[in-house]
């Protein structure tokens, strides 16, 4: 089995390929739809994964959505709830 | 088939949110666990893809998210990649639900090409033999390449393994295939007797020992391979003290379309009798969705009877499956009678029983899955 590690801000996190994330106008809500499966997000999980995967790092991420939201010390909720994505395999260490 | 440990739990917000269309109940295998009607023969007016396109746009614009194609099988369908592109430009989530017979590298293209999203590919055994003894065709080798053929050419895929006895002693060995083709989720879909599982029901049934070694089997794999490989153990909910939350609740979030246009909130409802239910070809699925007095039979708890009324388990698992009630008790109002709770619970244990005394050598042959049961088919064992 893997050694699963924790995740670090200087990690550079991506949605994993099998998923599709998106907004979903009838459920007024950002989705993930994966092989026979949905998960629908709320909007503070949505807000990370939307600013998290893609960018140059998941600081940078949190950076981004602390400008976006006035808020600061954003980083231990941050992490928290990508762990989470990780260990569900919504996202996966760029390498 | 209704599944209980894989599926979602889900508000929708009224929606139907997952939609099944059974292109077809046409098959080429034999498999005596299928869950089409024991009758598909007497269904032959398949929509036709002007028909089923009306259906993909009108449940989309009724939120529904996930679709599956399914049969039969639906590869007999031509139309099926134009279908495909179509729900794939209305923006569902597009899986096809396949046996693999059919299925060829140029048609994978196409899929691929159309959209689609994903492949359930169903292996019914690890070695040549049994799979022909169960499905009742030399296909084994066709679908192992096809396998590879889905994986090589960037699919994700669920490969689904009906567990009966029959299979249940391979369940290391189907852990360790799943793991050589790279597929990313492995399903073990214990039977729910159904249709013409039901008819084969005392024949395939595993027993409680073959059972909770199959489960230590899967817990161990899953420790052993983490990430790589996703098991999913839909439970046989015959050995279970709480029914299964079937669909989710009945027109909760389900939507099954059977090849003849009749709108079913689950793929087995067609089986209680006394409950008409509506056409695509008569109706509008809105209506049939939210009006149809079909699709409120069930809805919420209102109908229930004692001991469901007063549970408070009730929005947990909405008293189980109306099918298995009715198919059991003789009434779909009644609490499945897989509950402990149920005054009916001595039917599944007498079911139970007869599995124990079987006896791994027992070989009465099975009923394989034909036109007109009544020139039945069986196979003896070789």
């Amino acid at each position: 089995m893997d050694v699963e590690r924790r995740l670090r801000p200087e990690d550079v996190v991506e949605l994993n390929p099998n998923y599709h994330f998106r907004w979903e106008e009838p459920q007024q809500a950002h989705v993930l739809l994966y092989p026979e499966g949905i998960v629908k997000l709320n909007t503070t999980a949505a807000a990370i994964l939307e600013a998290c995967t893609g960018a140059p790092s998941i600081a940078a991420g949190t950076a981004e959505l602390a400008r976006r939201y006035q808020k600061r010390n954003l980083s231990a909720e941050v992490l928290k709830f990508l762990e989470v994505a990780h260990a569900k395999g919504w996202i996966r260490l760029k390498s | 088939m209704p599944k209980a440990g894989s599926g979602l739990s889900l508000d929708g917000l009224g929606m139907p949110l997952w939609l099944v269309l059974e292109l077809t109940y046409k098959c080429p295998l034999k498999c005596p666990w299928c869950s089409n009607p024991v009758d598909f023969d007497q269904y032959r007016k398949e929509l036709t893809t002007e028909e089923w396109k009306d259906v993909l746009r009108e449940g989309r614009k009724m939120g529904a998210l996930q679709l599956g194609f399914t049969g039969g099988e639906p590869m007999l369908r031509r139309d099926l990649e134009e279908l495909v592109e179509e729900a794939d430009r209305l923006g569902y989530y597009t899986n096809l639900i396949t046996s693999g017979v059919g299925l060829s590298i140029e048609r994978l293209k196409a899929l691929k090409k159309a959209g689609l999203k994903q492949i359930q590919l169903s292996i019914q055994a690890t070695d040549r033999e049994l799979s022909e003894k169960l499905v009742g065709l030399d296909v084994f080798e066709h679908k192992i390449e096809i396998a590879r053929t889905i994986k090589a050419e960037g699919f994700p895929m669920v490969m689904n393994v009906p567990v009966s006895r029959y299979n249940i002693e391979q369940t290391e060995a189907f852990i360790e295939l799943a793991a050589d083709l790279g597929v990313e989720y492995l399903e073990f879909a214990n039977l729910q007797y159904y249709n013409w599982a039901l008819l084969n029901r005392a024949e395939l049934l595993p027993t409680r020992e073959q059972l909770a070694r199959s489960e230590a089997q899967v817990n161990a794999a899953r420790e052993r391979l983490g990430k790589k490989l996703t098991i999913y153990f839909v439970v046989p909910d015959y050995h279970d003290k709480r029914p299964k939350a079937c669909m989710n609740g009945w027109g909760s979030i389900h939507l099954t379309i059977a090849p003849d246009g009749t709108a079913l909130p689950c793929q087995e409802a067609r089986l209680i009798k006394g409950i008409k239910f509506p056409n695509v070809r008569e109706h509008g699925l809105d209506w049939i969705w939210r009006d149809s007095p079909g699709f409120n039979q069930f809805r919420g708890d209102g109908w229930m009877k004692e001991p469901c009324r007063s549970c408070s388990e009730r929005e947990k698992d909405f008293g189980g499956c109306r099918c298995q009630a009715f198919l059991l008790t003789g009434d779909a109002s009644n609490t499945d009678p897989v509950c402990a709770k149920s005054p009916d619970r001595h039917i599944i244990d007498a079911l139970l029983s007869t599995a124990e005394e079987r006896g791994p050598a027992s070989k009465k042959p099975l009923i394989m899955r034909a036109r007109g049961l009544l020139k039945r088919k069986v196979f003896a064992d070789r």
